[in-house]
């Protein structure tokens, strides 16, 4: 099978040159993953530029309750009244702000760029299995986010009720202005999203199982490929069921059905449904929402591998074993929805199966953890702005993973439930961490990107550090405003008096929290300029073993000119030796994929 | 505070100043260089320094964070499962602690001491089963005793039952206001539908009139418990999801329209007792504190303030769910019989058809029908 698809694959190549290029199918329809990567990538920075932006502005807003601000006046216009935040539109921004960030930056524009990139190039592929189907996932993606971006402009407000948007919240417009037109919309964003996200996910999965060129086993596979085939599996699994539960929510909304509403009382009168559960809802959503955390991380992961192993020039330490974590995470994400559902009214005993396989879960996250560290342990360390960002996420991965030893105990999450320890946590471990996989890999791969120029690193590590400790200086604090009780998605917390004191908290999270967002700034200044003006690098700048990086730096329509190379190795034959010592290949530390097993050179077992 | 924060941001501005003069000095340097924008000898030891550097910050920000906010953490538990809820949590805290002091000093230790040099060899090391059988055993058997520990307090806290004669309390939400319904006389609740509801009636909570175990219930907008006798809770909603978010008592519980969701506890201290609790005096006099300034500036909302337990709605549930709560009252026995002897039962309560004259009923249904709005 496999051998076919490279001859036909192969035979594609050559008729290259029949191909017309013009404006729109190289930069608009392209069916390239390279462009396709590029697209993903930039419209995924743009969503998340407006999330962030919102983030700033209802922090501001917790920082500062009541105080009037131009920058409201200017940006929320009729719902800041005399540039005073109005309770409505805190809502809608704190849900926008999940939504896009969750969905439109940490899965289409982290997942979408890095899978559409790397694949191919990566596993030794002329292209995705089907450009046509990976150009529509696109274009279906960037509806999508038009879509959302135009819900901020509906006359009642966009939608309000959280990201997780739970009926009757969300169903019923008469309790809450964004529940009308707003969510029509937002339904409608997200049903297209996950036909992107699907239709992106099943393209990744049989190109990764069919397109993998000569010696590129399964077990060759950098652990790039192995995060993003397994996202794309546990995405194929999950978003359906995200899929079900809104169309039975517009179907409750608009045609009058049951599925989850049952006995309101609402403005005064008695609403016909009956017999129908929230709680069915949450359990539909979460079967989503817990996967698809991992969907956010795992490509992160992913990259941080590939970054850490090549800037460390040592190999990832336990491949074996990091690929099993994979999959052992990728298995467990899917039955451990119900963590989030403790205190719903669900049975207990339900709490106390879903305790058991969340706490399960630490145990692959652990391991991950370890080896990372152990792969930095006696390595020649290139700290490039990827490899810093590589260490970062393994930091906040751990700072965030631990508190989930908390959360994920249904006694102990009691307390703390939809509180700002949930934030704190959920940010560092899947927010912050999965940002910092997106940062590294663009650092790392925008050479491959943008046909050989590389961004300036200096202006890299100003990124990065003021962005480190910012979101250490946002999210540790954090951690002891909700165990002192005070309850997420409150538009101020001035109504209790028990809380008056963690003001200044507050106000520290986001003084931090504005010095982050100007930070990204300097990203967004360099990542432009890069593209205009960056200077050429050589044509594999960090000296990485992976196939990607011999390809030409000028983009061509199926990656290599010639023949696709053959794969010998694993990837990860960084500072191998013989065993008197010298490099396999004399004066250079690492050996890539496509250079054969030398003599007397000894294919180790990992 | 500002002292910090300015610290804070000087520290980033010196930080991203010194960068800036490199950037101004390597680009001078190596404009010719193709491999300019690849980390060299001088970045590597720069940054692993910062490395080491930012492990002293997060080891700073945790203490920084420990000394300065220890003090804004709930109080005591004042519940009989409480106790131990505290305790299970500082358990896992210490081990989190401990493995997080570890891990990040292995982490950035590493990035500062291996950092690149130009000629130093990498050690090929890619595998190393024991290794990773340790740190795969280890965290298991931690987890383990967490999840025994953890699911044996959970069991015992969510088992609802009717053993030691528990004080029977619904906790009915609605947008934005709680209101509970004592089960009165017998203890036992009437029967109640939302589809029920007659606000001309004052039957603001949908009470089946015909129920013999309705008449006798007392419906309040203040929640009083008697301390050390159980109560168990019971939970509903008429419009969409809140949540029963009791802190002080460790308790929380969804409230769900169309089912009734439950939750049990024991109150063991009292209101006047936890406001003689030495954390919560030291507590008030900060709050005051800060409300004396604000006082002072003129602002609203800055009476002083007097400790009590509440009821906070912890599931976003519209524009003022930020403003959703219930003040609860722990007080002994006695006080609790005198202050139940004064409330009106449900039957009284309701305006009979056609002769609303009854001062009270007309009050509280005129108070009911205003919080509906």
């Amino acid at each position: 099978m496999s051998a076919v698809a490279h001859a036909h694959v192969d035979d594609h190549s050559h008729d290259e040159h029949h191909h017309k290029e013009t404006f729109i199918t190289k930069y608009i329809f392209s069916q390239d993953h390279k462009m396709i990567a590029k697209q993903y990538l930039i419209t995924g920075l743009i969503m998340g530029f407006i999330g962030i932006a919102m983030s700033l502005l209802f922090r501001m807003q917790l920082a500062w309750p009541g105080e009037s601000f131009w920058l409201f006046d200017t940006f929320l216009g009729k719902w800041a009244p005399d540039g005073v935040m109005s309770a409505d539109v805190y809502l809608a921004l704190v849900t926008i702000h999940g939504t896009i960030m969750v969905f439109f930056v940490l899965t289409a524009g982290l997942s979408g760029t890095f899978s559409n990139l790397l694949i191919p190039l990566q596993i030794g592929a002329r292209d995705m299995a089907s450009g046509f189907l990976n150009m529509v996932s696109y274009w279906l993606f960037f509806v999508s986010s038009v879509i959302m971006i135009i819900s901020l402009f509906v006359e009642a407000g966009p939608a309000a009720a959280g990201w997780t948007i739970y009926p009757p919240l969300s169903a019923l417009p008469m309790a809450q202005p964004g529940s009308g037109m707003g969510m029509t919309l937002w339904l409608v964003s997200m049903a297209i999203f996950i036909a992107s996200s699907l239709l992106g996910s099943l393209n990744y999965i049989v190109t990764v199982i069919n397109l993998r060129t000569k010696g590129m086993s399964m077990t060759r596979l950098p652990l790039t490929i192995w995060a993003f085939f397994v996202t794309a599996i546990i995405g194929v699994i999950s978003f359906p069921v995200l899929l079900s539960a809104a169309l039975l929510l517009i179907m409750d909304r608009s045609f009058g059905t049951s599925f989850f509403l049952s006995d309101i009382f609402i403005q005064g009168e008695v609403l016909h449904y009956q017999g129908g559960s929230p709680v069915l809802y949450e359990h539909l959503f979460w079967f989503l929402g817990h996967p698809e955390v991992y969907i956010v991380l795992l490509p992160a992961l992913g990259i941080t591998s590939e970054v850490m192993s090549t800037n460390a020039r040592k190999p990832i330490f336990g491949y074996r074993a990091m690929v099993a974590s994979i999959l052992a995470i990728a298995f467990l994400s899917t039955i451990v929805w119900g963590h989030h559902m403790f205190i719903s009214g669900m049975n207990p005993f339900l709490g106390s199966v879903f305790t058991f396989t969340t706490l399960l879960i630490a145990i692959p996250s652990a391991v991950k953890a370890f080896n990372y560290i152990t792969t930095l342990w006696k390595g020649n360390l290139q700290l490039n702005p990827g490899m810093l960002f590589s260490i970062g996420l393994v930091s906040t991965f751990i700072t965030g993973g631990l508190t989930g030893i908390i959360l994920g105990d249904s006694t102990l999450d009691i307390n703390v439930h939809d509180t700002y320890f949930v934030v704190a946590h959920f940010h560092l471990v899947m927010g912050i961490s999965a940002l910092y996989g997106l940062f590294a890999g663009v650092y790392h791969w925008f050479p491959k990107m943008f046909e050989g120029k590389m961004m300036n690193k200096n202006l890299g590590y100003i990124h990065f550090w003021v962005t480190a400790v910012c979101a250490y200086g946002v999210f540790f604090p954090m951690h002891f405003v909700g165990m002192a009780g005070v309850p997420r998605r409150y538009y101020q917390n001035t109504a209790f008096p028990m809380f008056d004191e963690l003001t200044n908290v507050q106000v520290l999270m986001t003084v931090f929290a504005i010095i982050a967002g100007l930070a990204q700034l300097v990203f967004v200044y360099n990542f432009i300029s890069s593209i205009f003006y960056g200077k050429k690098g050589p044509q594999n700048p960090w000296k990485s073993n992976t196939l990607e990086w011999t390809t030409p730096q000028k983009h061509i329509h199926g990656n290599w000119p010639g023949k696709i190379p053959e794969v010998h190795r694993w990837a990860y034959d960084y500072s191998k030796t013989y065993e008197n010592g010298e490099y396999i290949i004399e004066g250079q530390d690492f050996v890539p994929q496509d250079v054969p097993l030398q003599e007397n050179e000894e294919e180790l077992q990992h | 505070m500002t002292t910090v924060l300015i610290l804070a941001v000087l520290v980033l501005v010196a930080i991203a100043i010194w960068q800036m003069t490199k950037i101004f000095e390597l680009s001078q340097m190596r404009a010719e260089s193709s491999n300019a924008e690849v980390a060299s000898d001088a970045d590597n030891k720069n940054n692993g320094y910062l490395l080491f550097a930012f492990l002293i910050f997060i080891y700073g920000i945790t203490i920084f964070s420990f000394a300065k906010y220890t003090k804004v953490l709930l109080p005591e538990a004042a519940s009989a499962h409480g106790g131990e809820y505290d305790t299970l949590m500082w358990v896992s805290f210490a081990i989190i602690f401990f493995v997080q002091t570890i891990t990040q000093a292995l982490l950035h230790y590493f990035g500062y001491k291996y950092r690149g040099e130009k000629g130093k060899k990498a050690l090929f090391y890619a595998d190393n089963d024991r290794l990773e059988f340790i740190w795969t055993i280890i965290p298991v058997i931690v987890l383990a005793g967490l999840i025994i520990w953890g699911l044996y307090s959970w069991t015992n806290i969510m088992d609802v039952n009717d053993e030691d004669n528990p004080l029977v309390v619904e906790l009915y939400a609605q947008q934005f206001n709680w209101t509970a319904r004592y089960g009165g006389e017998d203890n036992v609740l009437g029967d109640a539908s939302v589809r029920l509801i007659d606000i001309n009636r004052a039957n603001v909570l949908g009470l089946d009139e015909s129920d013999p175990n309705a008449g006798d219930d007392v419906i309040v907008k203040e929640l009083h418990l008697p301390v050390g006798r159980k109560v168990n809770f019971y939970m509903r909603s008429q419009d969409v999801l809140h949540s029963a978010y009791m802190p002080h008592f460790r308790a929380q519980m969804n409230c769900v329209p169309g089912m009734i969701t439950e939750f049990s506890f024991t109150p063991t201290i009292t209101t006047e007792e936890m406001r003689m609790n030495p954390d919560v005096i030291e507590k008030v006099k900060r709050t005051n504190a800060i409300r004396a300034e604000k006082a002072a500036a003129g602002e609203p909302n800055s009476d002083p303030w007097e400790f009590d337990y509440v009821l906070l709605c912890n599931k976003i549930c519209g524009t003022s769910h930020y403003n959703m709560q219930l003040k609860i009252i722990v007080e002994t026995e006695e006080e609790y019989n005198a202050w139940m002897a004064e409330q009106t039962t449900f039957s009284n309560m309701l305006i009979k058809e056609d002769t609303a004259s009854n001062g009270d009923a007309v009050e509280s249904a005129n108070n009911n029908v205003a919080m509906l709005e």
